[in-house]
């Protein structure tokens, strides 16, 4: 009776799910194995490039905090504070970083270079800001390249490194910044250049505008070089970059002007005060 | 250095970049110029008397595999080993083609679905990335589905040149194929957007062994190959 029963219950199963099974009888064909290992294969690669977009999304955050910390620089009394917290933010994205080498030991890197490439640009961004900030130069792409290079001295790596055969050997892993995401970078740092600016008429410091007109000057100068030898991304912030570096120079020129109505020993007075003066001198006649 | 400089050096590299990109663009070219060849000569198994001239048609296409050989060893010297990803793009069309054209001849002989390491014998090119200029993943699986779709013609064609047995089997090698394909977890690629168009393949195909056996056409065709009729 029963028996009877769960056989037709059998008979019922939709048509698909019984051939399902019949396959799992069966003994894997070639064909089946083959598409097991490429069914790894590919899992394989999709998880990696999904961590590496994600530590890539967390290094964006990050680089971005630190060029808003930086952004206070001008106007904080304590400007050695901030540029010494933004290195210990900096060394936080940096390590990020050293996961992404990891990550990347053994692989090609153009293979997941979508994965990584818009966090590296804001690093890029991140760090010539600081630079700049600190020296009023551009940093070369080798220097940050420089700064990519970690080793296995952290405490946290040797507890890793344990299952290695070389553990003797201090082992390095190396990032580098392609040339492409270094001037994107460098295009995006103009526009925070721009705000820096702006900012600093702000604050009525009159010397820092000129500097950035200068320095902008230069890098506009050096993308018109490029031209369209780069990637077509490039050329895309050509024109974005032009019109920071018109907002720049037009606030160049309004102190100029502005600069010649007041006498010259009371120049450096005016400016050093508050915004409000300046808006006061606008005001008159 | 000074920023004019360092934007001198970066032109230089971006310069020196576009010239690799220059030459790989000619041999890609010559590549693809191969595999129309190619294609052509193997479409006329799809005409009523090709069907007879399969196995020289097959031969005729190994030949030119041996041009699509040199051709690969031309490429490879065009740029640095490591760096197969950062110009991939260049090539992975015409590779996928010629996946395509490899595993076409190959099924053509012997009914059964190219392997990976195979295919890269047949190109010349490695299976593995570590050893060298090899073959991805992605585009071996590309061309086996435009493999699939070739295929769904041939069935139809087979059927119009009186050959009613070739369906049924290029049926169950798709079946195959397509519960091969269901076992990877695709992501929302150029990959997926072919895979999804290879229902449409098994959908057509199981529509001529329909209509063949709804005629008992494919009883026909089995009795004949067993030589009783």
């Amino acid at each position: 009776g029963s028996g009877g029963f769960r056989k037709r219950k059998h008979d019922n199963f939709p048509h698909g799910q019984r051939r399902e099974e019949k396959e799992n009888v069966n003994p894997p064909s070639a064909l089946m194995t083959s598409f097991k290992s490429f069914q790894l294969e590919l899992d394989t690669r999709h998880d990696k490039y999904e961590r590496l977009v994600k530590l890539s999304r967390d290094i964006t955050i990050e680089s971005k905090r630190t060029i808003f910390l930086l952004h206070r620089f001008t106007s904080a009394p304590n400007g050695e504070e901030i540029l010494s917290e933004s290195e210990v933010k900096l060394d936080a994205v940096r390590r990020k970083i050293k996961q992404v080498a990891q990550e990347l030991i053994g692989e090609d890197m153009y293979q997941f270079h979508r994965a990584i490439s818009p966090g590296l640009q804001e690093y890029v961004e991140a760090v010539s800001f600081q630079y700049f900030i600190k020296t009023r130069s551009l940093i070369s792409v080798e220097e940050i390249n420089k700064q990519l290079i970690f080793t296995a001295e952290d405490r946290e790596e040797t507890t890793n490194m344990t299952s290695n055969s070389h553990e003797k050997q201090p082992r390095t892993w190396s990032l580098r910044v392609t040339p492409v995401d270094y001037l994107l970078g460098v295009a995006d740092l103009t526009g925070e250049l721009m705000r820096l600016c702006i900012s600093s008429v702000g604050n009525g410091d009159i010397d820092t505008p000129f500097e950035l007109s200068q320095f902008l000057r230069q890098i506009y100068d050096g993308f018109t070089f490029i031209g369209n030898t780069g990637p077509y991304e490039v050329s895309k912030k050509l024109y974005t970059l032009k019109q920071s570096l018109a907002k720049v120079e037009n606030a160049c020129y309004t102190l100029k002007v502005r600069g010649s109505e007041i006498p010259k020993h009371m120049l450096a007075d005016v400016f050093s005060t508050k915004t409000e003066l300046i808006d006061q001198e606008e005001g008159l006649p | 250095m000074s920023v004019s400089e360092m934007f001198a050096a970066l032109q230089g590299a971006l310069g020196q970049d576009q010239d690799i990109r220059e030459e790989i663009r000619k041999v890609v070219q010559a590549l693809e110029q191969t595999a129309r060849e190619m294609l052509t000569l193997l479409q006329g198994v799809h005409q009523g008397p090709g069907f007879q001239h399969i196995p020289k048609k097959c031969q005729k296409a190994r030949e030119h595999f041996g041009t699509v050989r040199t051709q690969m060893e031309s490429l490879k010297t065009k740029f640095p080993a490591d760096q197969y990803y950062r110009f991939h793009e260049h090539w992975r069309f015409v590779l996928q083609r010629l996946v395509f054209l490899a595993a076409f001849v190959v099924y053509l002989e012997s009914e059964t679905l190219v392997t990976r390491e195979a295919v890269a014998e047949i190109l010349g090119i490695e299976a593995d990335r570590e050893r060298g200029f090899h073959l991805d993943i992605e585009d071996y699986l590309s061309g086996v589905l435009t493999l699939a779709s070739e295929l769904a013609r041939l069935a139809v064609n087979s059927v119009t040149a009186g050959d009613y047995s070739r369906p049924l089997r290029i049926s169950t090698f798709i079946n195959e194929l397509d519960s091969g394909f269901r076992l990877l977890n695709l992501k929302n690629d150029s990959l997926r957007k072919r895979y999804d168009g290879l229902k449409y393949d098994v959908k057509k195909i199981e529509e001529v062994v329909y209509d063949l056996s709804i005629r008992g056409l494919n009883k026909e065709a089995t009795v004949g190959a067993g030589g009783e009729k």
